[in-house]
């Protein structure tokens, strides 16, 4: 392949097969000897579990519980807090008790209604809010954080400060609403166990099925099914399914299948961390701001997971793209009797956006100055301290962005044009609004380096086709597709002679997870390398082999006690400019027109670009007007998809966007991260718009009708 | 007995009638284009032909099709117009992780041999009970824009 520019789009690789629906997801797998297993969840929200009083089982059926689990009863993640099975305590609604198998699922319902378990049940946290007037109280808080500028230097600020402008900003559960629902299939071998199934993450998998059924490295191995949407959801929950099918088909020896229907994977999977931050800023007479001090509460529901790298993201963010005077943050994770909460996309920045967009447009518009130049005025520059004491040391091409964006919407015109509508217009109500973002690409601080320590292989064979030995999930993000082409690229090599075929831990080494939009520029880095090295080293018609480790570029080093040094090695920028149209006897949101202008260092394939710019934004826009998942008394109130009511076709409109090149040294032809950064802007962007058109200040996401009709 | 047309052969199955086509299509007939995505006839990706019309799977007792025609992916598969949609999807890029396209696509074919000429607005309720979570639904407008346009004159054609 000889490109002469890397981002000309070339084929999917998987068009094929998805196109014509034959390419098999779990759910289309059988294997012989399989058995289906249904979960019996906890009806409760916290206590202790009593008694446990089992069916009469028909033949071939069985139930298998924590004292079938060979290792510890604990799905490895971070901490130990999360059992594969609760048998003793439950911590929420759904938690998984036992899991009942057996060859039809008609009669494993009708089973799964007769287990009948006795508890002692406790008084349960259901809010965030009652979790923050406990957080003192043992266990609740389950990690915190604070880094910044002294308090005393603030206090003396605020004391000689012209306005205090204090603000509480709340955003909801954000459900991924992958159309394949999770599924897991744990096959059954005299000498192995083997789990199959729709995943982001096989080593995080693979190591928790090392713990869980306490075996040796060469007798478990993970195969990723092709993977229908994972948006983070599929990162560290699936290391839960992989325990329960493996421990049942180590139990009852054979292959056991676990897919849930959409009710069970909206009530029982991790969810967007529902956040509440509170801002304290100081400003001087002409709305100059003075000192800043910023709050953040996450909601972690029942278990740690992965909320402490959450929140460390999210207070990362919480300046926004702003350079801000004696800046002070710190975070919280509460435990609340809830459903867990864990991944998606964005990982706790989507909620610092939201926030710190809102509360900059409002003191903007308190100092009655215009929002967009007042950021313009705070906007970070190359050579600028990070707010843990890091630097932005790439060029930063925003404002060039913001001035392009500004001009292909026609932003001043517009602003014209609305007012006048708006004034002649009751009903209808138009607005138009701007969001500032960036994303830190890759795994926060020294990650990458101390625990993925990604390592990647290239096999020629002796036929002379190039296959990627990595670790990497293809959710359709199109990692088979761009990373195929850097390795083709480098190589100089026919596109379809370099081959990615699905991943298996017994081919392929851990390059890491599929996540924190590291897979392009710190995997591709690695291929980029090795595909150069093999080019060197080629022998036509011989077997070869190259692989490459990880090295870290040191910069200042980070130190995640003090919460200091340089968070990410490089970021990834946005500007979204969105028009919508308020219905006032409604409250109905229309969106009119988005645009959005994006740097990610150099685009790895146009089109796909496209699809994540589009895909990205339409999910975060939705966050911030569409989507609603509430909990009460610790259920989740929304089973199904239309009941929570992401996009469809109707409530999206075309998006006009354009990529800045900004080539980053260490990333594949330039490239950074992207995956992340399109869904960012969203909400925030949504927010200023209806805030324009009807010239009120909302404190929280999503603005849906309701929030909408009690504002006016 | 229930007897039906499935992808133009005459087939029979003695599968109680309350039992779901989408089951009765990937279980029975082992054809696993026909996805399940909510199972309550939110998604449409398990959309199919029922006598030319287009349906959720997920929501239909097989009971009320003896008689009729069913068609799914498969069934389509061959054809000069799937073609035309393949090459679409492909270089309008619709396609992300592929769970909802085959529905997606049965839903296009629909809207074209209906409409061979819709405007934008037209594809987008034509496609609107078929979700898509990763595209933002714009390239697979495009995609059918395209497919229109390549295929003038194929859409109703039997």
């Amino acid at each position: 392949m000889n490109l002469k520019d890397i981002s000309t789009s070339v084929p999917k690789k998987d068009h094929s097969g998805k196109v014509s629906g034959q390419l098999a997801y779990i759910s289309d797998v059988k294997v012989e000897n399989m058995v289906y297993g249904v979960l019996v969840r906890s009806p409760i929200a916290y206590g202790k579990i009593k008694s446990i009083q089992l069916p009469n089982f028909p033949e071939g059926y069985e139930a298998v519980g924590a004292e079938q689990i060979p290792g510890p009863n604990v799905v490895k993640i971070i901490q130990e807090d999360q059992p594969i099975f609760a048998n003793e305590w439950v911590n929420y609604i759904g938690e998984p008790i036992l899991m009942l198998v057996g060859k039809e699922l008609d009669i494993l319902y009708r089973l799964l209604n007769e287990v009948k378990i006795e508890f002692d049940e406790l008084q349960a946290i259901y809010t965030l809010d009652d979790a923050i007037q406990q957080k003192s109280a043992p266990g609740v808080t389950m990690a915190s954080y604070e880094f910044g500028e002294n308090l005393d230097v603030i206090s003396t600020i605020e004391q000689g400060a012209h306005k205090i402008i204090e603000e509480e900003y709340s955003t909801g559960y954000q459900e991924h609403v992958y159309l394949e629902p999770q599924g897991m299939l744990g096959i059954y071998k005299d000498d192995e166990i083997v789990v199959q199934g729709s995943m982001q993450c096989l080593y995080y998998i693979k190591n928790a099925l090392i713990s869980a059924l306490a075996c040796g490295d060469d007798e478990v191995r993970v195969v990723q099914s092709p993977t229908g949407g994972g948006f983070g959801g599929k990162e560290e929950f699936p290391s839960m399914m992989a325990c329960h099918v493996a421990v049942a088909a180590n139990a009852v020896k054979k292959s056991v299948m676990l897919v849930f229907d959409r009710s069970e994977d909206m009530v029982v999977t991790t969810k967007r961390h529902p956040a509440k931050i509170k801002y304290r800023t100081a400003i001087d007479e002409e709305g100059n701001i003075l000192s800043m001090c910023v709050d953040v509460f996450l909601d972690g529901g029942a278990n740690a997971g992965l909320s402490s790298v959450v929140l460390q993201r999210a207070l990362l963010n919480s300046a926004g793209v702003y350079k801000i005077p004696h800046f002070h943050a710190k975070g919280y994770v509460l435990k609340t009797n809830t459903v867990p909460n864990g991944a998606f996309r964005g990982f706790g920045a989507p909620q610092s956006f939201a926030g710190i967009e809102s509360h900059i447009g409002h003191i903007s518009k308190l100092s009655k100055l215009d929002p967009l130049d007042y950021k313009r005025k705070y906007l970070v520059k190359q050579g600028d301290p990070t707010i843990t004491k890091g630097q932005f040391r790439d060029p930063i091409l925003m404002e060039d962005m913001i001035e392009d964006l500004l001009n292909a919407s026609d932003f001043k015109s517009k602003k014209g044009e609305f007012q006048r509508f708006n004034q002649q217009n009751l009903r209808y109500k138009k607005g138009i609004g701007t969001s500032l973002f960036l994303h830190g690409c890759g795994f926060t601080g020294s990650g990458e380096r101390d625990h993925i320590k990604a390592t990647v292989k290239l096999v020629k064979s002796r036929d002379d086709k190039v296959l990627l030995k990595i670790s990497n999930s293809d959710m359709g993000q199109g990692i088979y597709t761009t990373l195929s082409k850097i390795v083709a690229q480098a190589l100089d090599l026919p596109f379809d002679r370099v081959l990615y075929p699905d991943p298996d831990t017994k081919e392929v080494p851990d390059s890491g997870p599929t996540v924190a939009s590291r897979t392009t520029m710190i995997v591709g880095k690695l291929l980029e390398r090795a595909a150069k090295k093999l080019k060197a080293q080629w022998q036509p018609g011989v077997e070869q082999e190259v692989v490459e480790n990880y090295v870290h570029r040191e910069m200042i080093p980070w130190d995640e006690k003090t919460f200091t040094g340089d968070a990410y090695p490089a970021y990834s920028w946005g500007v979204n400019i969105v028009e919508v149209e308020v219905d006032t006897l409604t409250g109905n949101v229309k969106l009119e027109k988005v645009y959005a202008n994006y740097e990610v260092g150099k685009v790895i394939d146009d089109r796909i670009m496209k699809g994540q710019i589009d895909g990205g934004l339409a999910q975060g826009l939705a966050y911030g007007y569409l989507e609603k998942m509430t909990s009460k008394e610790g259920r989740i109130q929304q089973k199904s998809i239309s009941d929570y009511g992401p996009p469809t076709s109707m409530d999206v409109v075309s998006i006009e966007s354009k990529v800045f090149d900004n080539p980053y040294a260490d990333g594949p032809y330039g490239a950074k991260g992207a995956g992340e950064l399109t869904l960012i802007g969203g909400a925030p962007a949504v927010q200023a718009a209806i805030e324009d058109a009807l010239q009120t200040s909302f404190q929280q996401i999503p603005i849906t009708p309701e929030v909408i009709i009690e504002s006016l | 007995m229930i007897k039906f047309t499935l992808n133009g052969r005459l087939v029979e199955t003695d599968a109680p009638p309350t039992a779901r086509l989408l089951d009765l299509i990937r279980d029975e007939f082992t054809l696993i284009g026909t996805k399940e995505g909510c199972g309550e006839g939110e998604c449409g990706a398990c959309s199919v032909f029922v006598n030319n019309h287009l349906q959720n799977s997920c929501l239909i007792p097989i009971g009320s099709i003896d008689g009729t025609d069913v068609i799914t992916i498969e069934g389509i598969m061959e054809s000069e117009q799937f073609k035309i949609l393949d090459e679409s999807y492909s270089s309008a890029g619709g396609v992300q992780c592929g769970y909802c396209i085959p529905g997606m696509v049965m839903a296009s074919a629909a809207l074209l041999s209906k409409n061979p000429h819709p405007s934008e607005a037209e594809i987008r309720e034509g496609i609107s009970g078929n979700l898509c979570r990763c595209t933002g639904y714009n390239m697979i407008v495009d995609a059918i824009n395209l497919a229109a346009k390549k295929g003038d004159g194929l859409w109703q054609k039997k």
